[in-house]
């Protein structure tokens, strides 16, 4: 597999907090890239040193091979990005902004061409409208398209879902895995929420405090068959003393907010509602979470888990 | 290069605000117009005021001092001191404008370097500039040449009037324009420099106005002290160098000679000094902005 990214020992001060600490990865073509991390991790540091946004302490980033420091023009001719919300000239429009970001992107582009681009997310009725008419979503999928509009072999896609609504939510997740899987492009996507990168992601790195703590296939990573348990009950602390005492045990996985946790197999799930059932246990409402969810709190929560159950 | 400037350009015509100075301009130019159109003679009057005790002015000589050529100096007069306020509504806007809407880490993920972006917001700055002041030039000159016709141009001294021949008039007000135009993109490359250290529009534009009145109170005492310490590095004391093409010297016999300027020498040290401040000001802009991570 070709590297598309490929980042080595990258490190970023703001003064004397370290943003993004010694940070490697490698992106390999045609993969959409998840980029996790909670709010403050070093995400968006990271993405704009990836476009010369902001410069590096220290470390190296090789981007289609070329040295970023070196070649930025000709790298970025094939980069798209959207960093954050997709800001754009409110008091123009849809058409105006979009070829605005074309010109400077080097390219020549037909009118008709851009048309197409608006027609791909779903934009082409309000090309003449301005930008400042748009709803949130709207301006999402404009950004888009203005990082589309070239054409670029890598997308760089900082928090795409940020501010949309479930059904904007699903039309990017299309879009992106359409741009992957049928049009082959590298995607980098960032974002804090698991669901999302775990629906669409081919591999992913996890940071927090601006360190790696994982990075790998989103599959090799977690079971996706176990599952994280949500127990809520009328008498919490009954309950947690039943089960230590029963079968159930091998299952406890901690405490969060008002809920028991437990860690066990989907296939286990209806065996220990009966259980529970027979062992009086007055259940108010029980939620599989997805493991990844839980892989992600436990490695950048720490013991969360441990000191809450402790309790 | 064009096609970046092309789109800079169109970006700033394309703002609503852009139209505030325009309007602006109109509107004082056209309100002296009205004035010293109905009521010129009350203003002739007062202008020749202090000079009364020892001159003896007849109504013909008063009618021919209302012309298009007076009008527009004393139009200049006003106005360009209150340029750089709007001269500074769109520079101090170039680059925090983008910080501010966001657009700025989206237009330098493009595969255009910061030099060529701060070139390029410059060049529109200063087209922006040049197009307020040729609108001025406009209005205030064919204006007001077309309104009052035109004769031969007084200009008043402290020592006493100038009359220039209207023949030698005109290359003088393309002199001063052009001079002008050197002046203000002074105040719009600071403005441009302030604008690199903000994320919104206002601060740079009150900074950019509160340095030049600061700079022009102290250009306008007479306080001894400052005469040969400050004055002379401000570029405020050089902006109002233009009239000094409008400063004649006269022969022997007191008669003003055609073509001539009392002081050459200095307008064109104070156009160097104000060239070394666009310089200096736009330099200093691309070197901070080169180095500035971009967080907004």
């Amino acid at each position: 597999m070709n590297k598309i990214i490929e980042v080595t020992n990258l490190s970023k001060s703001f003064r004397d907090i370290k943003a993004v600490d010694n940070l490697s990865f490698t992106v390999e073509a045609g993969q959409v890239y998840g980029f996790l991390g909670q709010n403050g991790a070093g995400k968006s540091t990271t993405i704009r040193m990836l476009l010369t946004l902001i410069t590096p302490t220290s470390g190296e980033i090789e981007i289609f091979g070329l040295k970023l420091s070196k070649h930025r023009k000709e790298i970025l001719r094939q980069v798209g990005a959207i960093i954050e919300r997709p800001d754009l000239y409110k008091y123009l429009t849809a058409l105006e902004n979009l070829r605005i970001f074309a010109t400077m992107s080097g390219v020549k582009i037909s009118e008709k061409q851009l048309m197409d681009q608006l027609e791909m997310v779903g934009l082409a009725k309000r090309a003449h409208s301005k930008v400042k008419e748009f709803s949130q979503g709207m301006k999402q999928r404009l950004g888009i398209a203005t990082a589309l509009v070239h054409d670029p072999a890598l997308i760089i896609l900082d928090e795409p879902t940020n501010g949309l609504d479930p059904q904007g939510i699903a039309d990017i997740r299309n879009l992106i895995l359409l741009l992957c899987r049928e049009r082959g492009k590298t995607l980098l996507i960032s974002s804090h929420l698991l669901s999302e990168i775990e629906m669409i992601a081919d591999s992913m790195i996890i940071i927090d405090k601006g360190k790696k703590l994982v990075e790998g296939k989103v599959n090799e990573l977690f079971d996706p068959a176990e599952t994280i348990v949500e127990l809520k009950t009328t008498d919490d602390a009954a309950t947690y003393l039943k089960l230590e005492q029963s079968p159930l045990k091998k299952y406890m996985h901690g405490k969060r907010n008002d809920c028991l946790l437990l860690k066990l197999h989907r296939d286990e799930v209806p065996s220990v509602m009966k259980e529970l059932v027979q062992m009086d246990v007055n259940v108010i409402s029980l939620h599989s979470k997805h493991s990844l969810e839980d892989y992600f709190l436990s490695l950048t929560t720490g013991s969360t888990h441990v000191e809450v159950a402790k309790n | 290069m064009w096609k970046l400037l092309k789109i800079e350009l169109f970006k700033i015509f394309k703002r609503p605000r852009t139209y505030i100075a325009f309007g602006a301009i109109a509107a004082v130019v056209f309100l002296i117009q009205i004035a010293l159109k109905f009521d010129g003679k009350s203003y002739i009057d007062l202008l020749l005021s202090n000079l009364s005790g020892s001159f003896e002015f007849s109504d013909d000589f008063k009618n021919k001092l209302l012309n298009g050529y007076l009008i527009c100096f004393v139009i200049l007069n006003t106005l360009l001191i209150q340029m750089p306020l709007l001269v500074a509504l769109i520079s101090g806007d170039s680059i925090a404008g983008e910080a501010n809407m966001g657009t700025l880490r989206l237009s330098l993920t493009k595969p255009i370097s910061r030099m060529q972006y701060m070139i390029v917001k410059f060049a529109a700055s200063i087209i922006y500039t040049l197009a307020l002041l040729i609108f001025m030039a406009a209005l205030a000159l064919v204006g007001s040449m077309l309104i009052f016709g035109t004769n031969d141009m007084v200009v008043l001294r402290s020592e006493g009037i100038e009359q220039i021949k209207s023949f030698d008039v005109l290359w003088r007000y393309f002199a001063a324009f052009g001079f002008a135009a050197v002046a203000l993109t002074t105040v719009s490359a600071l403005a441009f420099l302030l604008s690199v250290f903000s994320e919104n529009s206002i601060g740079p534009i009150i900074a950019t106005m509160s340095i030049v009145i600061v700079f022009t109170i102290l250009s306008e005492m007479n306080i001894p002290i400052y005469d040969e310490t400050v004055k002379p590095y401000l570029f405020t004391s050089h902006m109002v160098a233009w009239k000094g093409f409008f400063y004649v010297q006269a022969d022997a016999e007191g008669t003003t000679i055609n073509g001539s300027m009392e002081n050459f020498p200095a307008v064109m040290r104070s156009l160097g000094i104000l060239i070394i401040y666009i310089f200096l000001f736009f330099g200093t802009a691309v070197w901070v902005f080169k180095k500035k991570d971009i967080l907004t």
